[in-house]
C-alpha cells in the first residue's frame, strides 16, 4: 500500500499537473500551461473527471494531426460515448505540436488518470488572450455544481 | 411529447430511480431512467445474468367485450381473431397510404372471472396518437352496437411494467408467478398471480417478450404495487447478478438484436414491407386502414429496404448519416453505436434495394468522413439456443 501511494505521488510530481493547479474552460477542457525550450508558451489539454463522469462509457476518441492550426472555441477533436459525440474545444489559439495517440486504442486511460496520461493534445501558444478567460479550479468547481443542480 | 397538461409523466418507480442514482432523461414525455451506472456494463449484465427495466412508460390499450376482437382485427395488420387464449403478436398500425403509424403487441388473456381481453402495447411515443386512432375508429354507435361492444381503455397509468430480461430471467421469476415459466413458449403470456405478500394477492400479466435479444418476460401489474413488487425482484436479483438496466441498455440491445424502434427506423413514411416487417402484415381476409396501399405496395419494387451496417473503423455512425456506394448516395442510417457485445461500430438504415445484399462495401459519412461499412446479416447479435 506505501508503495503504490509513493509511486503514484511521484509520477504526480513528475508529469506536475494537479487538478487544483489547472485552468479550466466552460466547455471542462482542463489546461495546463508549461514553457518549452526555445521559450515559447505550451498547453496541456485535457476534460475534467467531471465530464468524463457525465459521458461514461467511451467508446471513441478523435484527435488531429500534429501542425494543425487551431483556435480558441473551435473545435480540435471528438469524444464519443456510447450515447452521443462531443465535440473537444481548444482552449487557446495556435498549432498542435504533440498529441496522444494512445489514447484512441486505450480509452480507459481517460477515466483512470484524466489529469496525467489522460491528455489529447499540446498546443503552442500563438496568441495569450484566450487564456484570461479561462476559470481555474474554485470557479470551475462552482460551474460543475451549478450544472449538477440545474440536472 | 409532454403530457396534455404539459407536466412530465412519471412511473411509478420515478422515485426509486432518483433514489438509485439513476440519470434521469425525458423520453416520450416520461423522466425515465436512461442509466444507473454505466450503458456498457448494463448491457453486459443483461446478455450475462440478467436484467430488470422499467418499462412503464410504454402505453398499454385494454379492449374487451364481444366486439373487440373483430375490432382489432379491423385496426392491426395482423391477424387477431383467430388468436388463441395466452397469444401474442407483433403487428403494426397502418395509416390509409399503408405508412407504420405505430409496431405493437398484441396479447389475448382472460381475467380471473374468465372474461377475455386483449391487451396492445403501443410506443410511448406513439400513444397519443393511437388513442386518438382508436377513438376515431371506435365511434360511440360501434362501441355500443349491441351484440358487439367494445369496451376500450388507456391502462397505461393504472398499471407499471417491467422487462425482466437475460438467461436468469425465469430462476429470478419463477418463485413470484404462479405458472410454470419454463414451458411458457415465445411469444406467450397469461394473467396470472403473483405470489408473493408485495403484490397483496393482486395479479399481473406476464408474457415471454421483450426487446434485448434475450430470453426474457415483461410483466404488467397494477401501479400501486409496482414499487414494492421491484424491490423484491430487485433483491432477489442481487444474488443471481440480476440489476437494474436503463433505457440506455435498452437502446444498444435492442439495436444488437436487430430490432426497429419507432421515431428510428419507423416512421408513417415508412412501410412495412421495405421495414423487413412484411410478416406482420395479412392482407387476406379482415378489412384495415391501409390494407388496399399495402396491397399495392407488395406488388411494386422496394424503392429501399432496411439492413444492417458494420463499420470497419472504430468511429460510430448515428442516426442521419448519408451512406454513399462510391459516389453514390444509397441510403441513410437510422440508428447506429458501438456494440458493446461486438464491440465494432454497428448501425442500421435504409439503403436502395442493389445496395442492400450482405457484403456489399458502402461508406457512411460520419461527420463529414466517409467511414467504409459492409452490409451484415440481421440481427448482428444472436443468442445461443441450448
Amino acid at each position: 500500500m506505501s508503495r503504490l501511494k509513493h509511486e503514484s505521488s511521484n509520477r504526480e510530481r513528475i508529469l506536475d499537473v494537479k487538478p487544483e493547479e489547472l485552468l479550466y474552460s466552460k466547455t471542462h477542457e482542463w489546461v495546463a500551461i508549461a514553457t518549452d525550450e526555445a521559450g515559447a508558451k505550451v498547453a496541456t489539454v485535457g476534460i475534467s473527471a467531471f465530464a468524463l463522469e457525465a459521458l461514461t462509457d467511451l467508446v471513441f476518441v478523435d484527435l488531429p494531426q500534429v501542425g494543425r492550426s487551431v483556435s480558441a472555441g473551435e473545435p480540435f477533436g471528438e469524444i464519443e460515448s456510447v450515447k452521443a459525440v462531443s465535440d473537444l474545444y481548444s482552449p487557446v489559439d495556435g498549432e498542435i505540436v504533440e498529441v496522444n495517440s494512445t489514447l484512441v486504442d486505450q480509452l480507459e486511460t481517460l477515466s483512470d488518470d484524466p489529469y496525467t496520461s489522460g491528455w489529447f493534445v499540446k498546443i503552442r501558444i500563438a496568441d495569450e488572450t484566450a487564456l484570461s478567460g479561462l476559470m481555474d479550479h474554485a470557479a470551475y468547481q462552482k460551474q460543475c455544481e451549478q450544472e449538477m443542480a440545474d440536472e | 411529447m409532454e403530457a396534455s397538461d404539459g407536466t412530465i409523466q412519471k412511473t411509478p418507480l420515478y422515485q426509486w430511480h432518483k433514489d438509485h442514482g439513476a440519470r434521469i432523461v425525458d423520453f416520450a414525455g416520461w423522466a425515465m431512467p436512461v442509466q444507473y451506472s454505466s450503458i456498457i456494463q448494463e448491457h453486459e449484465t443483461t446478455r450475462t445474468t440478467g436484467g430488470l427495466a422499467d418499462i412503464s412508460h410504454m402505453g398499454r390499450l385494454r379492449f374487451e367485450g364481444p366486439g373487440a376482437a373483430v375490432f382489432l382485427a379491423e385496426l392491426l395488420t395482423r391477424r387477431v381473431a383467430d388468436m388463441t387464449l395466452g397469444q401474442i403478436r407483433y403487428s403494426l398500425v397502418t395509416n390509409d397510404s399503408g405508412g407504420i403509424m405505430d409496431d405493437v403487441l398484441v396479447g389475448y388473456y382472460h381475467n380471473a372471472q374468465g372474461q377475455p381481453y386483449y391487451v396492445v402495447v403501443v410506443n410511448a411515443s406513439n400513444r397519443q396518437k393511437i388513442v386518438d386512432w382508436v377513438h376515431k375508429h371506435l365511434p360511440r354507435e360501434r362501441a355500443e352496437a349491441p351484440g358487439n361492444e367494445v369496451l376500450f381503455t388507456d391502462v397505461t397509468h393504472l398499471w407499471a411494467m417491467f422487462a425482466i430480461q437475460g438467461p436468469r430471467s425465469v430462476v429470478l421469476l419463477q418463485p413470484l408467478i404462479e405458472v410454470d415459466l419454463r414451458s411458457m413458449k415465445y411469444y406467450r403470456g397469461a394473467q396470472v398471480r403473483l405470489l408473493h405478500p408485495a403484490a397483496q394477492r393482486q395479479g399481473g400479466i406476464i408474457s415471454r417478450t421483450g426487446y434485448t435479444g434475450e430470453d426474457g418476460f415483461e410483466l404488467a401489474l397494477g401501479a400501486p404495487i409496482a414499487a414494492a413488487f421491484w424491490e423484491v425482484l430487485v433483491e432477489m436479483g442481487e444474488p443471481l447478478g440480476v440489476r437494474p438496466t436503463g433505457l440506455g441498455a435498452r437502446d444498444t440491445l435492442r439495436l444488437e438484436a436487430g430490432m426497429p424502434l419507432y421515431g428510428h427506423e419507423l416512421c408513417e413514411k415508412t412501410n412495412p414491407f421495405e421495414a423487413g416487417l412484411g410478416f406482420a402484415c395479412h392482407l387476406v381476409g379482415y378489412d384495415f386502414p391501409g390494407r388496399d396501399a399495402l396491397l399495392k405496395l407488395e406488388k411494386e419494387p422496394q424503392r429501399r429496404t432496411r439492413v444492417g451496417l458494420q463499420l470497419e473503423g472504430r468511429r460510430p455512425a448515428r442516426e442521419h448519416c448519408d451512406i454513399y456506394a462510391g459516389e453514390t448516395l444509397a441510403g441513410k442510417t437510422t440508428s447506429g453505436t458501438m456494440s458493446p457485445t461486438l464491440k465494432v461500430p454497428i448501425a442500421m438504415g435504409y439503403v436502395s434495394p442493389e445496395f442492400s445484399q450482405t457484403g456489399t462495401q458502402l461508406l457512411i459519412d460520419v461527420r463529414g468522413r466517409k467511414e467504409p461499412a459492409r452490409v451484415v446479416e440481421l440481427p448482428f447479435y444472436q443468442r445461443k439456443t441450448k
